[in-house]
């Protein structure tokens, strides 16, 4: 059989992909209308409460209508409580984020290298993370004091374990065949890992890094409820014991509104590192 | 000049993979390896390039002993293996860092040119058909302008209309700088088009059976009767380095060619 029959219903193999749905909708009136979609449920329920409030269905002294809980949020923003409490509570959780990910990226890069290690360091940690970690309080407050050093090391204890866990199975995943790539090339040791380990890591890396971000927030309520005179926790605790659920609702939102422009954060310094994946041709 | 001495390859589990191998390449030559599976083939063409250590043996280019990856010789692997968060013209160039960026710009944008693939050097791995995507693995390991090409059953995983497509781009390249190619396949025709001299080997352990010299003037045209001989040549010899009785019927010859896939 001749080539050319053998090939003479096979289609042209080099054709681009075509563009996907998704990004011929790109620009589109969909990209307003997708986000404003999700928007739709908490909007309406607010309303509705608000609604409930002011007809006089219900009290609203447990749970404040937005309205109230907007003009408490004003309030403590204007007088500069919301920014001390606020800013208070940031720098922890960014001191805690940056000890839990240096120290989580350290020993997961070398864990997951290294089989040695692995067998070493590995059984340990993985038992000190089934401790949950809230455990650790007391002893946390009689080594390190009541002050910052014990709260931050209890975020630091919260973000370790996501990024520790991310860091070494993206290290002992990566594909054993594009790291021959780099032995071809006469990559090793720093150049391997900047040109070859790095990259390849870098996607479930940051995900590592959002969840540990996201329990960074976590830890930082429980650190601020161990006793402590600002951060969002104390306007949390101090709601609750002056029974101001205005406060508290306030205190949440800001919690929110810091945990998504942190992860934000992250998303958005780490998208140079990975415009390579498919996700970003989808979205 | 590539001299294999005596290679051989005993994994840790005890596999015998190859039989103390020895063999001369001369500079710019293409050199077919076929052969059944488990006739070392692979482990063969990853001893030259330095990736596997031999058990017994050496291999040497110009005087020097192949211990670990040499910058005069590049291999294709059976997949592209581009790196997926490097543009394609940053592949292309992933050789030549040490290169200043002009040169390496120019020695990129040349080479994209003469496959066609100027249009795709700013897009990403995964955007590029397989045919594409084996093309700019065929100028990764070229563009550093190696001595030796090792190429480990590259077009294998591709159709039939594409394989012929890059069999003729890699003639194209390799007579611009003429580098040593050493070439695995499972396919006769493919063999045959590109060989200056093919090598069966037979397995359990893996060792040289029969050399045959394909001297047939290129563009080789596959439906020629001189192309035909060779391939019943080849045939034959796979046939027998496996122990089988040699098919001898001139029909039947050409059925076992079917596609030109040998299994």
């Amino acid at each position: 059989m001749s080539l050319v029959s053998m090939t003479a219903s096979v289609e042209p193999a080099e054709v681009t992909p075509a563009p996907s749905n998704a990004s011929v909708a790109r620009g589109g009136p969909g990209r307003l209308l997708r986000p404003a979609l999700g928007l739709l449920l908490p909007v309406a329920v607010a309303v509705a409460w608000e609604l409930a409030v002011r007809q006089g269905l219900a009290s609203g002294r447990l749970v404040p209508p937005p309205s109230v809980i907007v003009q408490t949020f004003a309030d403590l923003a204007r007088t500069g409580e919301l920014e001390l409490h606020a800013s208070a509570t940031l720098s922890r959780v960014i001191a805690g984020f940056a000890f839990g990910v240096v120290a989580g990226t350290v020993f997961g890069a070398i864990t997951g290298y290294s089989a040695l290690m692995n067998r070493l360091v590995d059984p340990t940690l993985q038992a000190l993370r089934a401790i949950p970690s809230i455990a650790w309080v007391p002893l946390f407050i009689l080594w390190f004091g009541i002050f910052e050093a014990s709260k931050i090391i209890l975020i630091a204890v919260g973000v370790f374990f996501p990024v520790y866990l991310g860091v070494m199975g993206a290290v002992m995943s990566v594909d054993r065949k594009i790291v021959e790539v780099g032995r071809a090339f006469r990559l090793s040791g720093i150049a391997m890992v900047r040109r070859i380990l790095l990259p390849a890591v870098m996607p479930a890396y940051v995900i590592s890094l959002r969840a540990g971000m996201g329990l960074g927030w976590m830890f930082v309520v429980a650190a601020e409820f161990m006793g402590a005179s600002t951060g969002l926790g104390f306007l949390l605790i101090d709601g609750q014991q002056l029974g101001k659920p205005a406060q508290i609702v306030a205190a949440i939102v800001a919690f929110a509104i810091l945990g998504k422009a942190t992860d934000w954060l992250i998303v958005l310094l780490s998208a140079p590192f990975l415009r390579w994946e498919d996700r970003f041709a989808r979205t | 000049m590539l001299v294999l001495d005596r290679v051989g390859k005993t994994y840790p589990n005890g596999v015998h993979a190859l039989d103390g191998i020895s063999l001369t390449v001369s500079p710019g030559e293409i050199l077919v390896v076929i052969g059944g599976s488990g006739s070392g083939k692979s482990t063969m063409l990853r001893a030259i390039s330095g990736l596997d250590t031999p058990s017994q043996g050496r291999v040497v280019l110009d005087g020097m002993t192949i211990a670990a990856p040499h910058e005069q010789i590049g291999i294709i692997f059976q997949e592209p293996r581009l790196l997926p968060w490097l543009r394609v013209a940053d592949n292309v160039g992933f050789g030549l860092e040490q290169c200043p960026t002009a040169e390496r710009n120019a020695r990129v944008s040349r080479a994209l040119e003469r496959v066609g693939l100027t249009d795709k050097s700013r897009v990403w791995p995964r955007e590029l058909s397989g045919g594409q995507a084996q093309r700019v693995a065929i100028l990764r390991a070229l563009v550093p302008r190696p001595q030796v090409l090792l190429l480990d059953e590259p077009f294998s995983a591709l159709d039939a209309f594409t394989r012929a497509d890059l069999q003729d781009h890699l003639l194209d390249l390799w007579a611009d700088s003429k580098p040593t190619l050493i070439v695995v396949t499972h396919d006769v025709e493919e063999a045959i088009v590109l060989a200056d001299r093919i090598m069966v080997m037979r397995p359990h352990p893996g060792r040289v059976h029969e050399e045959i010299t394909c001297d047939l003037p290129r563009p080789r045209d596959r439906q020629s009767a001189a192309f035909d001989f060779v391939k019943r040549r080849v045939l034959a010899a796979l046939d027998r380095s496996l122990e089988r009785a040699v098919i001898t019927d001139d029909r039947e010859t050409k059925a076992a060619a079917g596609g030109g896939l040998w299994w």
